[in-house]
């Protein structure tokens, strides 16, 4: 009994001899002077080795946390640098007088507020049924086809194509047809930033609805279209609003499509087949000019764009985006 | 019946569209197609005044300034990544969660004004000042870092599409980090591995398909964005001389010419630069479409 013990002991107080590292071996080798080796117990092999891991895990933390924290500060900066500029432009007649001209002062941006809440609003309206309908098709009538795969693939696509892209389409395609850059131009490229972000948010909601849901509608004899409408959409409501809000917040900030399709006007000209005056490309514009008072104005429209989108992405999320009640 | 076909022509529509947008891009870029071929591509000289469009200047400025993108981005979106799924508790890291994906929602113009306002000029008057002397003793360096101290130019650029790519690496590789399994985790630090051993030698190897997916997505985001390089890259039609001179990409040509050109020839060029931007980030996002996917099952 006590041998055991004190072969046990044993094995923990033998020394070893260790070097240290392999400078200490080269010089041993050499036969230069060599420090005298330290006798490390097992023990303290095991501690230094540890030491050593547990620092690298202390700077790997503290590495995580520097990111986070110069990530937090650029968008601070970000945030700083519109509010303090976009107030430094900001006048009463903001909201109430149509655009200047570039490099004249006084004047609002009312005909761009007007043009962006027009062409989103109108590009959204048109978007949500049919980004809702094809999501439809994918979740809701599943096929052993190609098809759904092949939509499904090219929504990727289309999601995350440069904007440019479809913005150089759209020219192509409408405005060096019609003659003229037009609104109606400048919806149909929004509907292509649009459609498919709403595709792709709706059938996620839609798919993670739970399985027994369309069982109990099915089970009942209750009609396909009935189920989709009846239940499906009402189930699934909060998280397509939520798609299609955020979807609006988007494109309400897009630039490159509506540099090419609608322009801007620096005139308030109302008429669908016109170029119309939006924020983003006043924004453009005015900031690109040489004059002060040109750039302060477009700060002042970054200001207004910017609360906007970040208050209806705030207020959207906390909302809406809380965790669905689970159902038993 | 009728309803199915109803959601049926809606998903169609899509694959029309992106027909569409093929045939039409082809269509109009026939003059340059058959005038130059593809010797269009391979052209240094780009000369609206003599008729002579080489988009290599181009497409090189636009695979520079992604790369830099990419090289800031990505570290960072990892480290952000970890902290938010491995470190912080579920409510903290909820909320910050939230604050970087308001980042990805303040539009791209935004971001532009910002660099051309705010961080070109900290660029010129605190950064290349003094990286510049620092440089120039050195062979290869003060060629890359040389220039001259005016704020707008590739890396500026570079930084600018690093912040705006970074919400969205960093939340891809949180979705990935999430949702591998917990059994992982555990076996690791069962065994006594710390935590950093646990992220970079179980969950990264784990993931690493999904990760690689995560980059390259952030790749194709950059490659494409407009409105904030066209603020901040200086508009040159230059063969790379340095970090800091300025340059151009295909997007911000695309947006500052477009307005100007005349004749069939020069819009025709820039539609066939957006073409070959399209090709482009269409490969690049099919292949990271693929890479997450296969990321997420394994």
């Amino acid at each position: 009994m006590s041998g055991q013990m004190d072969g046990n002991l044993n094995i923990e107080k033998h020394e070893y001899t260790v070097f240290e590292d392999n400078e200490h071996l080269k010089r041993v080798k050499k036969k230069k002077s060599v420090p005298p080796i330290k006798k490390i117990t097992k023990k303290r092999v095991r501690k230094t080795v540890r030491k050593k891991r547990v620092l690298q895990d202390t700077l790997f933390t503290i590495t995580c946390y520097a990111a986070l924290s110069i990530a937090l500060l650029v968008l601070l900066f970000i945030l700083g640098t519109v509010v303090e500029k976009g107030l430094k432009g900001m006048s009463w007649t903001l909201f109430f007088e149509n655009l200047p001209a570039i490099g004249m002062s006084g004047g609002g941006i009312k005909n761009a507020i007007i043009g962006s809440v027009l062409v989103s609003g109108i590009a959204i309206i048109i978007a949500t049924p049919i980004g809702v309908l094809a999501a439809t098709y994918l979740t809701e009538f599943p096929e052993k086809g190609v098809v759904q795969s092949v939509v499904r693939f090219l929504n990727d696509i289309l999601l995350s194509v440069p904007s440019i892209i479809i913005g150089l389409f759209i020219f192509a395609l409408v405005v060096k047809t019609t003659g003229t850059y037009s609104v109606v131009a400048g919806i149909l490229a929004l509907l292509m930033i649009a459609v498919p972000m709403i595709v792709r948010t709706s059938e996620d909601v839609m798919k993670s609805l739970p399985p027994n849901l369309r069982e109990a509608a099915v089970s009942l004899g209750v009609k396909r279209h009935t189920i989709t409408f009846a239940i499906i959409y009402r189930s699934a409501r909060k998280g397509i609003i939520t798609g299609a809000i955020l979807a609006l917040a988007r494109i309400a900030g897009e630039t490159a499509p509506l540099l090419f399709t609608m322009l801007s006007n620096q005139f308030a000209s109302y008429s669908l087949f016109k170029p119309m005056a939006n924020l983003p490309v006043v924004m453009y514009q005015y900031a690109m000019s040489p004059y002060e008072n040109s750039q302060n104005l477009a700060w002042a429209a970054a200001l207004v764009v910017t609360v906007a989108i970040l208050g209806v992405n705030l207020i959207v999320r906390g909302v809406f985006n809380r965790k669905p009640k689970k159902i038993k | 019946m009728m309803f199915k076909l109803i959601t049926k022509l809606c998903a169609l529509l899509i694959v029309v569209v992106m027909g569409l947008l093929i045939i039409t891009f082809i269509w109009r870029t026939l003059p340059t197609l058959t005038g130059e071929g593809f010797g269009f591509i391979w052209g240094l000289n780009w000369n609206p005044v003599t008729n002579q469009f080489g988009a290599l200047t181009a497409i090189l400025g636009t695979i520079i300034t992604a790369a830099i993108a990419i090289v800031i981005a990505v570290p960072f979106s990892f480290c952000i990544a970890v902290l938010l799924t491995e470190m912080l508790p579920e409510k903290l890291s909820a909320f910050f969660a939230r604050v970087i994906e308001l980042m990805a929602a303040i539009p791209s113009i935004i971001y532009g004004m910002w660099g051309l306002f705010f961080f070109a000029p900290f660029m010129a008057l605190y950064v290349q000042p003094w990286l510049i002397p620092v440089m120039k003793p050195i062979p290869v360096l003060n060629f890359v870092f040389g220039g001259l101290p005016i704020g707008v130019g590739i890396l500026t650029a570079g930084i600018i599409l690093a912040i705006m790519i970074l919400p969205l690496v960093t939340s891809v590789m949180r979705e990935l980090f999430a949702s591998s399994p917990y059994l992982l985790r555990e076996a690791g630090y069962s065994l006594g591995a710390t935590r950093r051993e646990v992220i970079m030698k179980i969950l990264l190897p784990h993931t690493k398909n999904g990760v690689l997916g995560a980059v390259i997505l952030g790749l194709g985001r950059a490659l494409g964005e407009t409105m904030a390089v066209t603020f901040v890259i200086g508009n040159s039609h230059s063969v790379f001389q340095g970090l800091f001179m300025p340059g151009t990409t295909i997007s911000a040509t695309i947006a500052s010419e477009f307005q100007e050109a005349f004749g069939t020839l020069y819009p025709s060029a820039l539609l066939e630069l957006g073409l070959i931007l399209f090709v482009m980030s269409f490969i690049i996002l099919a292949i990271s479409r693929f890479l997450i996917n296969s990321g997420k099952r394994g």
